[in-house]
């Protein structure tokens, strides 16, 4: 229960760049499925060659990010289509994190100082304090992607996704947004592999397989659940979606359901997730909330005196 | 100002879909002109218009704002001069986004945009003043999601932002024709209220001969690549619809009425509204 919550939180920062590259810039990108990888194998190879593991974990957020950005190159320079552009970097990216991984499939970190290692020392780890002070961590990353957005060049970025020919009319070079949005959603999802591998204690080269289902499954389960209205609610949405989907996960291997079971509850989630909203109770449900908002914005609009000028 | 040199577009040049849609079209624009451009479908209005913004770039010829060539300046790079609306007023604006937030990055129109908060209280202050003017009601409303709002309010706050940060130049496509009468109407005087109040240089495209005559100190009509004839201000005053209909058939005895009968039809019907 606690390791899954610990889990979550250390997959939300991963799920956090999948919320960027696909609901703000609307790009659905599979880079992430190696760019975890990369993240991870970085990292456990500079902290296996007695570097810090704070640099390492800094590395892993770098390499992820250069990973986005030969996605982004290839999808605005070389005009790849999106998921194609993904599917292709990934697929490179895979014999590449072989390569930085000196050929070997698995690499274990049992044995090294990683930056989690203070809190086993101080027994934190496991116990609520420890869950604490991964909110807090996954908290900074939140913060600080929230605050990304609300700049002029966040807003920038969200309109990226939203009406790129008005955008562009304003000036904004949109081909620069994507691959600016792709550098830090794969720099994320990076950090998140390097956290997650010195958690684990080894970076696996399959370690990001069917990663790209379980961000969505985030994604999607925590909108779903707690909302998306604006950046600072969607953002906490997707963050407490990770740790849901952890937490059905651990249930499900409660019950009794085999670790390779894993991959197919992941699909079989993101696929109920997009499908219950479409049954008709819930279709009614949010019909009206839409209704009941659209005719609130009305009423204001028509309270004002001027409006009846504008209509005659 | 503006000046266009023999512009040249021809569309799927070499194949049998082969068209010309401006065919040497000069122009020049003096500060504080308001030019309404007139023409049946396919005369080559909404080209001009794109080869300015530069969401086309044409084949030969040039066009300068005030000294600078821009003629192969990518869209996003001329924001700097000039600003456009849309004919569809889902264009002009980003719909999931709040009606502050599209106020900010219209500020911020051909600007580097960087790290500083989108949305201060000075700057909400200034986009309240701002929306007052448009007499709508919306700086109650700064933040509701631009989805939300009608289409004729997306258009007036397009109209807005597209003005309200000073462009060199304006670019109306249709911007009305996608509306109502009513809604247009009202669009319609809010462009000749900025304009005339911030003195813009403004390109305007229409459909409808009644508006392109109540707006604007010169027009152009324009017909299969080319500018028929242009009317300056003193002529543009005295001139009338069925006036522009009769100097078109004078001028091109071979065209088809019916090129313009949209334009009459809508004439017609508002007429029958009695408004």
């Amino acid at each position: 229960m606690i390791a899954g919550i610990e889990l979550g939180l250390l997959y939300a920062v991963m799920a956090l760049g999948v919320y960027l590259t696909f609901r703000v810039l609307d790009f659905p990108d599979l880079t992430v499925d190696q760019s975890f990888t990369t993240g991870a194998a970085t990292t456990a190879m500079i902290i296996l060659g007695g570097g810090s593991p704070w640099l390492a974990t800094a590395a892993g957020f770098v390499t992820g990010a250069l990973a986005g950005l030969i996605t982004g190159l290839l999808h605005t320079k070389a005009h790849i289509n999106g998921l194609l552009a993904g599917i292709l970097t990934m697929t490179a990216l895979y014999s590449i994190n072989l390569r930085v991984m000196d050929g070997r499939a698995n690499l274990s970190l049992l044995r090294e100082d990683t930056i989690f290692t203070p809190l086993a020392e101080l027994g934190v780890q496991g116990t609520w304090i420890g869950i604490a002070l991964f909110l807090l961590g996954v908290a900074v990353v939140k913060v600080l992607l929230d605050w990304f957005l609300y700049t002029d060049a966040g807003l920038a970025m969200q309109a990226t996704g939203d009406n790129p020919e008005m955008i562009r009319s304003f000036g904004v070079n949109t081909d620069h947004q994507k691959m600016l949005g792709l550098c830090l959603s794969n720099g994320l999802v990076g950090l998140a592999g390097s956290l997650v591998a010195q958690y684990q204690g080894f970076a696996d080269i399959g370690m990001g397989i069917g990663l790209i289902v379980v961000g969505l499954a985030s994604v999607i389960l925590g909108q779903g659940l707690f909302g998306s209205r604006t950046v600072v609610l969607a953002t906490l949405a997707v963050v407490l979606g990770s740790v849901v989907y952890r937490l059905v996960i651990t249930v499900a291997l409660q019950a009794g359901l085999n670790p390779s079971d894993m991959k197919l509850i992941s699909a079989v989630l993101v696929v109920a997730a997009l499908v219950v909203p479409q049954l008709q109770f819930f279709k009614r449900r949010r019909e009206r909330h839409q209704a009941s908002e659209a005719a609130r914005l009305v009423d204001d609009l028509t309270d004002t005196p001027a409006t009846t000028k504008a209509g005659a | 100002m503006l000046t266009i040199d023999n512009v040249h577009k021809t569309f799927f040049a070499g194949t049998v879909n082969e068209r010309r849609a401006l065919a040497g079209v000069s122009l020049t624009l003096q500060e504080g002109d308001f030019l309404t451009v007139i023409g049946s479908n396919g005369a080559g209005k909404s080209t001009i218009l794109n080869a300015i913004s530069g969401s086309l770039i044409p084949d030969t010829g040039t066009v300068r704002v005030d000294d600078t060539d821009v003629t192969r300046l990518p869209e996003h790079k001329r924001a700097r001069y000039l600003s456009r609306v849309f004919q569809d007023p889902m264009k002009g604006s980003s719909p999931t986004m709040t009606v502050e937030q599209n106020m900010a990055i219209a500020l911020q129109r051909g600007k580097s945009r960087g790290l500083a908060p989108g949305l201060t209280n000075t700057r909400r202050q200034l986009f309240r003043d701002k929306l007052a003017s448009l007499e709508l009601g919306l700086e109650n409303r700064l933040g509701a999601k631009v989805g939300l709002l009608s289409g004729g309010q997306r258009q007036a706050l397009s109209l807005l932002m597209a003005t309200f940060s000073e462009p060199r130049i304006l670019l109306l496509d249709e911007h009305t024709a996608a509306l109502d009468p009513q809604r247009a109407d009202l669009v319609s005087r809010l462009t000749a209220d900025i304009v005339a109040e911030q003195n813009l240089t403004t390109v305007m495209v229409t459909h409808n001969m009644d508006q392109a005559l109540r707006l604007g100190n010169r027009l152009i009509m324009m017909h299969e690549g080319r500018i028929l004839f242009e009317l300056d201000a003193d002529q543009k005053r005295s001139m009338t619809v069925p006036g522009l209909l009769e100097q078109f058939r004078r001028l091109q005895p071979g065209a088809r009425q019916e090129a313009f009968d949209d334009a009459t039809l809508f004439e017609s019907v508002k007429t029958e509204d009695g408004s």
